[in-house]
């Protein structure tokens, strides 16, 4: 961790640390993560944004006291925030680390921009399903409209 | 008899089959006659759900069944509409999955059929989902070029007309790049130009085309003119649609003067004002066989998902 994280916030005892966010999107983790008022959360949380970073120039951190990796998206969450690390830490030390990247397929995370797609339709249970057709840029593809779906768009169209 | 590709499948996207497939629908769509003999479907039950309005997908399909001795059960018009109104989709479909070996579904929203496929355990045939898919549209279209010209490889193709909200023009131009075309040209005003999702397929599959705006200059090196109409039920503004309505037209005067002589036109039909009824009597007209060709080659689809 470098020095300027250090003097915002400390170390967490159990939990899961999201770092290398893309800068602004903490919040957009949080609400993936669905952490984010109505829903409530008794832990503690920590929010950091904009902290320097040697490869990333700017990274925002999200740390999140008392959450385990199980409770994680990591489909919904290598949309919103490729390239980011999970840390799962325990007694103030990190156990595991994982690398979240786009996944090939999401069910369910993104909503489909076309309104008259199935998954849009009232009372059907189509989940919205997305097949990923370009990496940078960023590109998924509505598995049953066709439609694509562009990075810009992602924050907007996440449905969680 | 080779394994059948296409026994027990659900027809979704006319890409879900390969060239082979097609040619093995042809060949059977050649002996249609004899499939009629053998009455392959005697017993069985087709679900035809058309939740928008139809008139030769649902009657063709419905005449294929009724050939191979197959009896039909369908929603239609009103019926369509009161279930629109209440049942969802996904319990029709399971309603239909109970009674009938195979559902032909026809609806506004795109991935309907995908959707439905996932819901039936028979197989479902997408008879048009929204703007997006047409699959047995675009193989009686292919089938008709074939019968036309004996293949399918080699010529040149002008799609024509609607080719952003209209699903029989996507579908042609998707099984297009199924086979060898010389060279395809998207013919359409600029709002109406193919969807990236129909553009992308054929830059990835290094598909020669190009697109363009006027039918005049293109004209005289085409085979095949697909003609397709302004899909007004699909596009959002009424003014937009007032403003592209009556944009482009093959007259019988066109024709004489640019076209090749062996040129053919289709259409997938109903038309509106795209194409003067003065070359309905010309030898460039083809939509009338093509029309025909529906019934064939849905009778050797019904017949390869049921029986073959």
């Amino acid at each position: 961790m470098d020095r300027g994280d250090g003097l915002l916030v400390r170390k967490i005892r159990e939990g899961v640390v999201v770092d290398h966010i893309p800068p602004g999107r903490a919040f957009t983790v949080l609400r993936v993560l669905g952490l984010l008022p109505p829903k409530p959360y008794s832990g503690r949380i920590a929010i950091v944004i904009n902290a320097e970073s040697g490869k990333m120039g700017r990274k925002d951190i999200v740390k999140i006291e008392g959450y385990g990796v199980e409770d994680l998206s990591l489909e919904a969450l290598g949309i919103v925030a490729p390239g980011a690390t999970v840390n799962v830490v325990r007694e103030y030390k990190v156990v595991e680390k994982r690398r979240l990247d786009l996944p090939e397929e999401a069910s369910g995370v993104l909503r489909c921009p076309n309104p008259t797609c199935i998954t849009r339709k009232e009372r059907e249970k189509a989940t919205p399903r997305m097949r990923l057709v370009s990496r940078s840029p960023a590109k998924y593809r509505c598995v049953y409209c066709g439609s694509t779906i562009s990075e810009e768009e992602f924050q907007d169209l996440i449905a969680i | 008899m080779p394994d059948n590709p296409f026994r027990g499948r659900d027809v979704i996207s006319i890409l879900d089959f390969t060239r082979e497939d097609l040619e093995e629908l042809f060949s059977h769509a050649d002996r249609s006659k004899e499939l009629i003999r053998r009455r392959s479907l005697e017993g069985r039950i087709v679900a035809l759900a058309f939740f928008e309005p139809s008139t030769r997908t649902r009657m063709s399909f419905e005449a294929a069944a009724k050939r191979l001795g197959a009896a039909t059960i369908s929603i239609s018009g009103e019926e369509a509409i009161s279930v629109a109104k209440g049942e969802n989709l996904a319990d029709t479909i399971a309603m239909l999955d109970s009674y009938a070996d195979a559902i032909v579904i026809r609806h506004k929203y795109e991935g309907a059929a995908l959707y439905a496929s996932e819901i039936a355990e028979a197989p479902v045939i997408n008879g048009g989902d929204g703007r997006q898919h047409h699959p047995t549209q675009a193989m009686l279209d292919l089938y008709t070029v074939r019968k036309l010209f004996g293949r399918i490889d080699g010529l040149v193709y002008g799609v024509l007309g609607d080719l952003r909200y209209g699903r029989a023009a996507s579908s042609f131009i998707l099984g297009l790049t199924l086979f060898k075309p010389r060279h395809v040209y998207l013919i359409s005003p600029p709002q109406l130009r193919a969807r990236s999702e129909v553009i992308e397929v054929l830059e990835s599959r290094g598909f020669e085309y190009n697109e363009v705006e006027s039918l005049t200059e293109v004209l005289p090196e085409l085979d095949v003119l697909y003609v397709t109409r302004i899909q007004k039920e699909r596009i959002p503004d009424p003014r937009e649609y007032e403003a592209l309505k009556g944009s482009y037209r093959v007259t019988i005067d066109l024709l004489k003067s640019k076209a090749r002589e062996g040129l053919k036109i289709l259409h997938p039909l109903p038309r509106v004002d795209e194409i003067d009824f003065s070359v309905d009597a010309s030898p460039y007209q083809a939509y009338y066989l093509q029309a025909r060709l529906g019934v064939d080659v849905r009778i050797a689809l019904l017949h390869l998902v049921l029986a073959g």
